[in-house]
């Protein structure tokens, strides 16, 4: 109703000169109003600094082993136990951190810069262009996403790159799909009209204009999508189709599947690692989303 | 005196907002009888949707929360009446239109599907009676071929006819009292017409009493027979409808009525400015203890800023809130 | 029309069609028209109002002189240029000299820029002036609005709307623009703020002799800002007449129409027994029949009406109107009888 309209009105005089608060502060204000955003939060740095700082605070190799096979956590000084070669399993989650974080990390860029280049390009030129280019996402829609990392991945060498180009190459199409909305959307509001207007080139009205107030739901996607990446890494691992050389969480689960009866944490210990890191990516993706949303914030 | 048929006597409502608390509604009384138009005017912000919202009891708690006064029907306080008997009151004896037609039917349902869905509601009416009754209203509210597009759905009428539609849907169940909340705003002028035409017929058909909300003077000129002006929440005038027009007491009553320029058949070459209202409507939440309007008016002196002017007939059924009246009376 | 030499905007046969979506791959593709043969000239210093309903191609008019939508055809001359064909980084240099003011000044700011940097990006953009004395021209544009130079740091959530529009207005100037479009200026604000805005447009028509090409429905507004106005209906002009020929003696049967429709405060003219009433809605511009426009709505419609499309012929100078029935002395129908 028409009353919620007097937040907005001020009076001239009582107009601050100066903004009383920036946006990011205010942004910030809001995001650590949701608990549970901020225990995601947490647990990512946790994760991240873990896997940062691996080399520093743990200098031994991961593959090294170090005691007998399958000793369950606690026992001779193991934390979480040793695996089915004898190698120590919080190394190895802690290596296993650095991988799982940069292929997620690098297939969620991926995955938005090929979306959002497809569904910018689409949405703001629209007619032919987007015909074409929505026509490229649904073939890349169709196909069962899995199997065709696999065969990328299968096809080419079975590196980190590689695993994480697949996985970007697989999953860009959701992304294209909402930068496209929100360009369509956006394209006809005034302000970019007003940018056409003084003179402003496709590029800079696409990227500088347009962009900036598309952004909040691509960068709550892209926290998503690091955690799908992630699942995604840990599924290629377990079926043998990552790079056998580094230590990988969904690497651990596939080397011990066959001792989960015997020896259940060598599983499941990087299986929850795995569903705390999703967990957390989904938990800041709402609290990012909360954040962005103005209407929220007026409570 | 005679009971009135609803009247409403010192209603406050007030928001909780970061703020602070907002008076959205200071110490409202408003009465209307049975055929009767009353009209609300005021910028947005200044109260006059949430009087609406409040005699349907629709304010939405929290944040809102009524803090004092009665609302009578009948001489039964809504106020104090349980939900149940507020969802009988709402579309049976007191109903509203609002200003979007478009986002006020639901788009999938047919519209005789939904005005019957109204009757059946509250009169418990069969499905074939309430059908017909959907029918009979939208032949009253002037839809042609109304047994063809009774069928029809919102998406597939224009603009107007969706108002009538949401006309003929407030109506269904003959209420007593209309509220039309701005009907008109969203309209083409052409339209707006037919509109103001066709609730004026049907006032005088059914006796159903008007409360008519809007910014728009003209509006008021068409269709009330009084009329209450509000600001930030407070009536500061009230009068009848050529009163008001003529002889306007308030500056801010003198100021809406003056800052618009109003179509004449015989302009003359010399424009002269508009009247201007200077500043916007201030923040509730940041109310002096003084006039409202002091911080925007022409004559504001320290009484104004200081002291809330009270209320005073200044003629018969002709009430202005304002110091300079009552320094005019004294001289 | 006068002297040749003071017209700034001279539009000739404009036409805008839009294509729809086919329903099927068999059906006939629609079109509708919404701006179709559409002639103006608006004098240097002047005010040119364009008013209508919804659906009028009034709006699309002024997009299409902003070339800020595609045109099927026609010709636009702003001074000496061809605005119709320019391309490129042509008709982004000849920006300069037009610019626009919208309806909506919560959706014409960009949320994410602050209100300084709104008023001074097309300066950037189109290389105006020194970049040195660029910040001293934004807080001048301030001062000219009505808004206070410190005012620059905000971002344009933190202003009422009628603020919002003022920065909208130093915008629209900061190109130093011969012809500036005013796309419905206050229609979004509340009635004590138009005035404001309305009284700011005027004075700094005086101030720069800025040209305006005024688009509203409101006839109040229009009356008080326009010096020429033309009626659009469905994408047609159908009367082009002096801002005081058109409101005394209205020729067309829409005009007169929507003259009556207006609800007017004073109680003279709400008792004028001449006063007539439309039936029904505008229809819609697709696949329009041929004939007039209006038969279908007016009240003296005759046969030849739906036959013939009536041309824009002159009554008198400067009055010129699309009716059958209006006489060659200029007598309309609404007068007869």
């Amino acid at each position: 109703m028409t009353d919620s309209d007097n937040t907005q009105s001020r009076q001239i005089d009582e107009m601050p000169e100066t903004p009383v608060e920036h946006p990011f502060r205010q942004f910030v204000t809001m995001y650590m109003r949701n608990y549970a955003a901020v225990a995601g939060l947490l647990v990512f740095v946790v994760i991240v600094a873990a896997a940062l700082l691996a080399p520093v605070i743990l200098n031994v190799d991961p593959f090294e082993m170090v005691d007998v096979p399958l000793l369950p956590p606690g026992e001779s000084g193991h934390l979480f136990g040793t695996d089915n070669l004898g190698r120590d399993m919080l190394v190895s989650i802690i290596y296993g951190a650095r991988v799982t974080m940069a292929v997620g990390g690098a297939a969620a860029a991926i995955t938005l810069i090929i979306g959002l280049s497809i569904g910018a390009m689409a949405g703001y030129y629209r007619g032919w262009v987007d015909e074409v280019l929505m026509r490229i996402t649904e073939f890349f829609q169709v196909l069962p996403p899995l199997l065709l990392a696999m065969v990328l991945v299968a096809l080419f060498s079975p590196t980190l790159e590689t695993v994480a180009i697949a996985i970007g190459v697989v999953s860009w199409t959701g992304v294209a799909r909402l930068a496209r909305a929100e360009f369509m959307r956006l394209r006809e509001l005034d302000f970019v009209k007003a940018a056409r207007s003084i003179g402003g080139r496709d590029r800079r009205i696409i990227w500088l204009v347009i962009l900036p107030n598309a952004l909040p739901p691509l960068i709550v996607n892209a926290a998503l999508t690091v955690g799908i990446a992630i699942l995604f890494e840990a599924a290629l691992s377990f079926l043998g189709l990552s790079d056998p050389n580094v230590m990988s969480w969904g690497k651990l689960i596939g080397d011990n599947r066959d001792y989960l009866l015997d020896a259940p944490w060598t599983v499941t210990i990087p299986g929850v690692a795995i569903f705390l890191t999703v967990l957390a990516m989904s938990l800041i993706g709402d609290g990012l989303n909360d954040a962005f949303n103005p209407k929220l914030r007026e409570r | 005196m005679a009971e009135r048929l609803l009247s409403v006597e010192g209603l406050r409502v007030e928001f909780k907002t970061r703020d602070g608390i907002a008076k959205v509604i200071d110490n409202l009384s408003i009465s209307l009888d049975t055929g009767e138009t009353l009209g609300i005017v005021g910028e947005s912000g200044c109260g006059k949707s949430m009087t609406a919202l409040s005699i349907m009891g629709l304010v939405p708690i929290p944040p809102g929360r009524i803090a004092g006064g009665r609302i009578l029907l009948d001489g039964e306080d809504l106020l104090q009446a349980n939900e149940q008997r507020m969802r009988e009151v709402r579309g049976n004896e007191i109903s509203m239109i609002f200003q979007e037609p478009m986002t006020s039917l639901n788009p999938v349902y047919s519209i005789g599907n939904q005005i019957a869905e109204t009757a059946r509601l509250h009169e418990g009416l069969s499905r074939a009676d309430a059908m017909a009754r959907a029918l009979e209203m939208l032949q009253a509210v002037g839809i042609p071929a109304a047994e063809k597009r009774i069928h029809e759905y919102p998406h597939q009428m224009s603009g107007g006819m969706r108002q009538r539609v949401m006309i003929a849907m407030a109506l269904a169940c003959k209420p007593r009292v209309l509220i039309a909340d701005e009907p008109t705003t969203a309209l083409d002028v052409t339209v707006q017409a037919q509109i103001f035409d066709l609730l004026n017929d049907l006032k005088e058909k059914t006796g159903t009493a008007i409360i008519m909300i809007t910014h728009d003077m003209g509006a008021i000129a068409e269709m009330a027979q009084r009329v209450v002006v509000m600001y930030a929440g407070r009536i500061i005038e009230q009068a009848g409808v050529t009163q008001i027009l003529t002889d306007p007491r308030h500056p801010y009553t003198q100021g809406l009525i003056r800052c618009v320029p109003h179509l004449t058949r015989n302009p003359t070459v010399e424009r002269p400015p508009l009247l201007e209202i200077p500043g916007v409507v201030p923040a509730l939440s940041q109310l002096g203890s003084g006039c409202a309007f002091a911080p925007r008016c022409p004559y504001a002196d320290a009484k104004c800023r200081a002291e809330m002017p009270p209320s005073r007939a200044v003629d018969s059924g002709h009430d202005v809130a304002c110091w300079l009246t009552e320094r005019e009376a004294a001289a | 029309m006068s002297d040749d030499d003071d017209i700034l905007l001279d539009v000739a046969h404009l036409k805008v069609y839009f294509r729809l979506p086919r329903k099927n791959i068999f059906a006939k593709a629609s079109r509708v028209h919404a701006v179709d043969d559409v002639s103006f000239q608006i004098k240097r210093g002047t005010t040119l109002g364009i008013v209508g309903e919804s659906g009028s191609g009034k709006t699309t008019t002024a997009m299409a002189v902003m070339r800020l939508t595609p045109i099927t055809s026609g010709a636009m001359r702003l001074g000496d240029t061809d605005l119709a064909a320019l391309e490129g980084e042509d008709l982004r240099h000849a920006r300069t000299r037009m610019q626009i003011i919208f309806q909506d000044p919560y959706s014409s700011l960009n949320p994410r820029v602050r209100a300084g940097a709104i008023v001074r990006e097309p300066m950037d953009l189109m290389n105006i002036g020194d970049p040195a004395d660029r910040e001293g021209r934004v807080a001048d544009l301030f001062r000219k609005v009505g808004l206070r130079p410190e005012q620059q740091a905000l971002f344009p959530h933190q202003f009422s709307g009628g603020q919002r529009q003022r920065i909208g207005v130093a915008r629209a100037l900061a190109t130093q623009p011969e012809l500036v479009v005013c796309d419905e200026p206050v229609s979004a604000l509340d009635v004590a703020i138009q005035a404001q805005i309305l009284n700011l447009l005027r004075s700094l028509q005086d101030e720069f002799g800025l040209t305006y090409l005024f688009i509203s429905h409101d006839l109040g507004v229009v009356q008080y800002m326009c010096d020429e106005i033309a009626v659009m209906y469905l994408g047609q002009i159908v009367e082009y007449a002096d801002r005081i020929s058109l409101f005394t003696e209205p020729l067309h049967p829409y005009t007169w129409a929507l003259l009556s429709a207006v609800p007017s405060a004073d109680p003279a003219t709400r008792a004028r027994a001449d006063r007539i009433r439309l039936q029904g809605d505008p229809p819609s511009p697709i696949d329009l029949p041929p004939g007039c426009r209006f038969s279908s709505r007016c009240p003296f419609a005759e046969a030849r009406c739906v036959q013939e499309t009536p041309p824009l012929r002159s009554i008198r100078p400067g009055h010129a109107v699309a009716c059958h029935l209006v006489s060659d002395d200029g007598v309309p129908p609404q007068r007869r009888s």
